[in-house]
């Protein structure tokens, strides 16, 4: 039974990582392929194109518009002053909310309940009171990216071997050199958990915003190519923006890799409070 | 106990000067009644509003649509989740795939589920369903694919057919995850919808909170925004709840 494959070993005559990515590789190809002639064949133009219409769009209409252009650097400057922004307050809200149990159990569930809140419905609020430009979209992706950070910093400041703490406070360490050489360092996994998930709910918030607000920016944009049924130069806008959110992503990722002592995937979060060990 | 009891009077204190906040600010008239209306005028159009068949109208195409999405989203990610797990050469190539999709915003993709379905509740189906999908497949995958060898080597060799294998085994040992997967599935189905309906819409709870923020009606757009949110921390309670009692079931049983 195939469930009993083991991990390592031969598929195919193939080291087995390179038949996975192969495999991967060949899906993906595959589905280019099937929609390049669905696009060609099949599919009425003013709904579907073919993968190569799609790239010659890419380079005529978006990448030659200056606007267009415009309108995409914007977007990228608003998802990174979200971003950090997100990062720096809620680093700072989840220290201060996980330096003590008695803050942590104070004010975490007050937290949990505004990250319990959809924050689409706030989403015309914020236009409301940021206005239409790059300011509404900041805020509300940044309403989205802060509330992850904060979290895993403090689930970070909690999951923490007692020992440790034990073993400064006996070897004489003040607060501040426990926060400094034992609490932080092993916060980094999970503050960098956070901000992935921060990430890609930064550019879930900004995203949203952008199509919401359809007189300017990219909104304006995918709202003239999708009612005028012109459906290449959308699908080619729509890919530049997929490939904006994947370097971000891929940005966090390479961070982490970095950054993180002991090069290791961080392990799973236990945000239910048990201790880890 | 009394820890806990200063803790509960801290977050008390805390609702109660964001209230308090919020009726001073209006009173003294520091912040335009158009960006933030005096809370019991929210209350008032509230009230109103749950009076009037238009409320239930709506609210009852947004349910419809959440309902259909989420429908659509448990059987498509159980389904296909289950299916790549049978082969972890398959779980080995397509999590990787499905977890890196989940990445990319879908939300880009909302003018192409426009351009497809329309602006009726269709286009909020699919979408719902689609972001629904990604969490759901991505736990059952992790639920499913990493059952106790051992378990299933004992019940095949006690003769177990594929179908009770998972009845006895695969299930009960992926349930914890898998709920934890529908509950988060559900919230972003329910927030998906509301935002493509805020985004582009005919009907439905997010297009009249849009709709009264166009029309500057701001009693009116935080009225809905209350109820939204009051049934989103409900529904939030109650899905922690079941999960809950499932899990303790679960480990009852075992």
């Amino acid at each position: 039974m195939s469930v009993m494959d083991t991990s390592e070993g031969v598929f195919m005559g193939m080291p087995r990582a390179r038949a996975v990515a192969l495999t991967r590789w060949a899906i993906v190809a595959t589905a280019a392929l099937a929609l390049e002639l669905y696009g060609r064949f099949f599919a009425d133009p003013a709904f579907m194109q073919p993968v190569s219409a799609i790239l010659r769009a890419w380079i005529d209409p978006v990448l030659s518009d200056a606007r267009i252009i415009r309108a995409l650097m914007d977007a990228v400057v608003e998802i990174a002053v979200a971003y950090a922004l997100s990062i720096i307050c809620g680093a700072t809200i989840g220290i201060a909310i996980g330096v003590s149990n008695f803050a942590r159990k104070s004010f975490l569930p007050i937290v949990l309940l505004l990250y319990a809140i959809p924050q689409v419905t706030l989403m015309p609020l914020f236009i409301l009171i940021f206005g239409l430009g790059a300011a509404g979209k900041i805020a509300f992706g940044f309403s989205h990216g802060v509330f992850p950070v904060i979290v895993n910093v403090v689930a970070g400041m909690r999951n923490m071997n007692p020992l440790y703490l034990r073993a400064v406070q006996s070897m004489g360490g003040t607060r501040f050199d426990t926060l400094r050489h034992v609490i932080f360092p092993n916060m980094v996994p999970a503050f960098f958990v956070g901000l992935r998930l921060s990430m890609t709910l930064t550019l879930l918030g900004v995203i949203l915003a952008e199509l919401y607000v359809s007189t300017g920016g990219i909104g304006y944009f995918t709202r003239l190519f999708a009612e005028n049924f012109n459906p290449a130069p959308l699908f080619a806008l729509i890919g530049s923006l997929a490939t904006i959110a994947i370097l971000f992503n891929s940005l966090v990722r390479v961070a982490e890799r970095r950054l993180t002592p002991g090069a290791r995937a961080p392990g799973k979060l236990n945000l239910s409070g048990a201790k880890s060990r | 106990m009394s820890a806990g009891f200063a803790q509960r009077a801290i977050q008390l204190a805390f609702l109660i000067l964001a209230g308090g906040a919020w009726y001073a600010l209006t009173q003294a008239r520091v912040v335009s009644p158009l960006f933030l209306p005096p809370p019991q005028a929210v209350y008032a159009t509230l009230t109103r509003l749950l009076a009037t068949p238009q409320f239930w109208s709506a609210v009852q195409v947004t349910l419809t649509t959440i309902a259909k999405a989420y429908g659509i989203a448990i059987v498509s990610g159980v389904f296909v989740g289950y299916l790549i797990t049978r082969s972890r050469f398959w779980t080995d190539v397509l999590e990787p795939v499905i977890a890196g999709l989940f990445t990319i915003p879908i939300t880009l993709f909302f003018p192409l589920f426009i351009l497809f379905f329309g602006i009726g509740p269709a286009s909020k189906v699919a979408y719902g369903a689609t972001y629904g999908f990604f969490p759901i497949a991505l736990n059952t995958i992790a639920g499913l694919a990493h059952a106790d060898e051992r378990y299933l080597r004992a019940a095949r060799s006690m003769g177990a057919s594929g179908f009770d294998t998972f009845r006895h085994v695969l299930l009960p040992g992926a349930l914890p995850v898998l709920l934890t997967g529908l509950r988060v599935g559900f919230f972003i189905c329910f927030a998906s919808v509301l935002g493509g309906e805020a985004l582009s819409s005919i009907a439905g709870v997010g297009r009249n909170i849009a709709l009264s923020a166009e029309l500057m009606e701001s009693a009116r757009m935080y009225a809905w925004i209350a109820f939204v949110i009051c049934t989103a921390v409900t529904l939030n309670f109650l899905m922690t709840f079941i999960e809950n009692r499932a899990a303790s079931y679960e480990a009852a049983e075992r």
